[in-house]
């Protein structure tokens, strides 16, 4: 009975630490109107564009004119991965261009507390930055996204669980090499765009890359969002495989992170990251 | 002392060719306030560090409040906190969004009237709804020294407390922290460049150089056993020593 008394208040104490590492990154986002417009900037400005390269196409290209949408749902979803990745690197970066790691690290906030606001901020980040592209999508070219029914949950938790791992793994990165890996931040999602098979068919690319796509759960989301639109129907291979893939890199990125903080206490470079 | 507030026993810190600190030990009583003193690359904040957590030593052991820093941190570090220049609060919230975040941070049961209390206490009620990136040197560090009494700390590591102050408000500081300590009954730990700062609050100095305590005693003590006239020139005296041992070093 003590014990689940100890457990319940160790949880909620957590649960707070938690709480007050959001509200230091909204407070941020409510303070600043343009950081809350350049969240949804880019996101809109890239339906905008591949809206009307789908138009286009439509008329002038059967796969495309086959399955409405493909492209635009290819592009959100997309958004789903890059956002969740830098909402993840951002925060950590917050820290490091304010020099308030030391403050952070010797209040009772745990690695694996601050690891979960990061996630939680990348989810919110996320939100406001694809939400309303999705939506004007609707009014500009008469797609929703949300027509891909309850497959989309299983999309966007996959994508954004992917973005998770990789923006830890850029934060392991500052971690270990200071700001001079910010630059990962921007450009490591684009790094996997080309082989995850977003805008076409996985069996486009050469067989040797096909192998290596294959182990990037996006793939099996993009190959799966392609068998809704196309096939109507929703590959549970396709998602078993994303996760199983997903579990492991979110695993191994959070193990890489707990590693990096450590070797940080043992180098004294806690005190000193910042700009 | 039979429970120090603060035990350092054969404490060391390598990195890599450089000794940064030497097995150094020293203890802190609850209530009592120490000074560590050292020119820059004695090992003052690297010790500070070590005693936080945040640097694992080579060999040697901290504890604080009982427990053992470098596996054990997390037993206590909401009955620690600590204010240096060298590390700052996020830039874009204000002084109040700062302390209401680590408020909830080292979990305080009430956390509005704590902030109340010490905005008033620390005069920063004309601050509170500035951004931290709009203070100046001397306010940040105002904020600085809220931040680390939001807990009540029972250990309190302060890197240089009163740096970037006006002499008026660096002595109205000092009173606020003599006042703290004599009615919370904490252990504080100073590192200090202003020698009459150290004076006014330690009972007891510890003197840093290359890594090593190099001479301890009371502020009255130190400059007694040196034959000087103030704790400045015992510094001094006691940084040239080193500067004359690199400089027969270099000779031979």
């Amino acid at each position: 009975m003590m014990r689940e008394s100890a457990t319940a208040q160790h949880s909620a104490a957590a649960a707070r630490r938690i709480y007050a590492m959001l509200l230091r990154h909204l407070y941020i986002l409510r303070g600043s109107l343009p950081r809350l417009l350049e969240l949804s900037y880019w996101p809109t400005m890239q339906m905008i564009i591949w809206g009307f390269m789908s138009t286009f196409l439509a008329t002038n290209s059967s796969w495309v004119a086959r399955a409405g949408g493909v492209l635009l749902a290819a592009v959100l979803l997309w958004d789903v991965l890059f956002r969740g990745q830098l909402g993840v690197s951002l925060s950590f970066m917050e820290e490091m261009w304010s020099r308030n790691l030391g403050h952070l690290f010797v209040s009772p906030l745990r690695p694996a507390e601050l690891v979960v606001s990061m996630m939680a901020m990348s989810f919110i980040r996320t939100l406001i930055g694809v939400g309303p592209a999705a939506l004007l999508c609707i009014l500009f070219y008469d797609y929703s996204i949300f027509s891909l029914g309850l497959p989309l949950i299983a999309f966007f938790v996959n994508l954004i669980m992917l973005g998770w791992a990789l923006g830890l793994l850029v934060v392991a990165l500052l971690l270990r090499f200071g700001l001079g890996a910010e630059n990962l931040a921007w450009f490591i999602g684009f790094m996997m765009a080309p082989i995850s098979a977003v805008y076409y068919p996985v069996s486009v690319l050469p067989g040797w890359l096909q192998k290596l796509a294959w182990v990037l759960p996006s793939t099996y989301v993009f190959e799966g969002m392609r068998a809704v639109l196309f096939e109507h129907r929703f590959r549970f291979d396709l998602l078993a495989g994303a996760l199983a893939f997903n579990l492991v890199y979110l695993a191994a990125a959070f193990a890489l992170f707990i590693a990096a903080f450590q070797s940080a206490r043992r180098r004294g470079s806690l005190l000193q990251v910042g700009e | 002392m039979l429970h120090p507030a603060i035990d350092v026993n054969q404490l060391t810190k390598r990195f890599d060719s450089l000794l940064a600190v030497d097995h150094i030990g020293f203890q802190v009583a609850p209530g009592e306030t120490v000074g560590l003193l050292g020119g820059n690359g004695a090992g003052k904040t690297t010790t500070i560090a070590m005693m936080l957590g945040l640097l694992k030593p080579s060999s040697g052991e901290v504890r604080v409040l009982g427990a053992d820093m470098v596996r054990h941190r997390y037993k206590v570090l909401h009955r620690i906190n600590f204010s240096s220049p060298y590390v700052d609060l996020p830039h874009r919230l204000t002084v109040r969004e700062n302390l209401i975040v680590y408020a909830h941070l080292y979990g305080l049961s009430r956390p509005k009237a704590r902030i109340r209390r010490l905005i008033e206490g620390l005069s920063l009620e004309e601050l509170e709804k500035r951004r931290i990136g709009s203070l100046s040197a001397g306010q940040k560090t105002r904020v600085a020294l809220a931040k680390a009494l939001l807990n009540e700390p029972e250990v309190l590591l302060l890197d240089e407390p009163t740096a970037s102050l006006d002499p008026d408000t660096a002595d109205w500081v000092r009173s606020y922290l003599e006042r703290y300590r004599m009615e919370s009954g904490a252990a504080i730990l100073l590192a200090s460049h202003n020698m009459g700062e150290v004076e006014r609050l330690c009972s007891m100095v510890l003197m840093m150089r290359g890594g090593r305590i190099v001479d301890r005693g009371t502020p009255a003590g130190l400059v007694q056993r040196y034959g000087r006239q103030t704790l400045e020139e015992v510094f001094l005296d006691i940084a040239r020593q080193n500067d004359r041992f690199q400089s027969s070093k270099a000779a031979q």
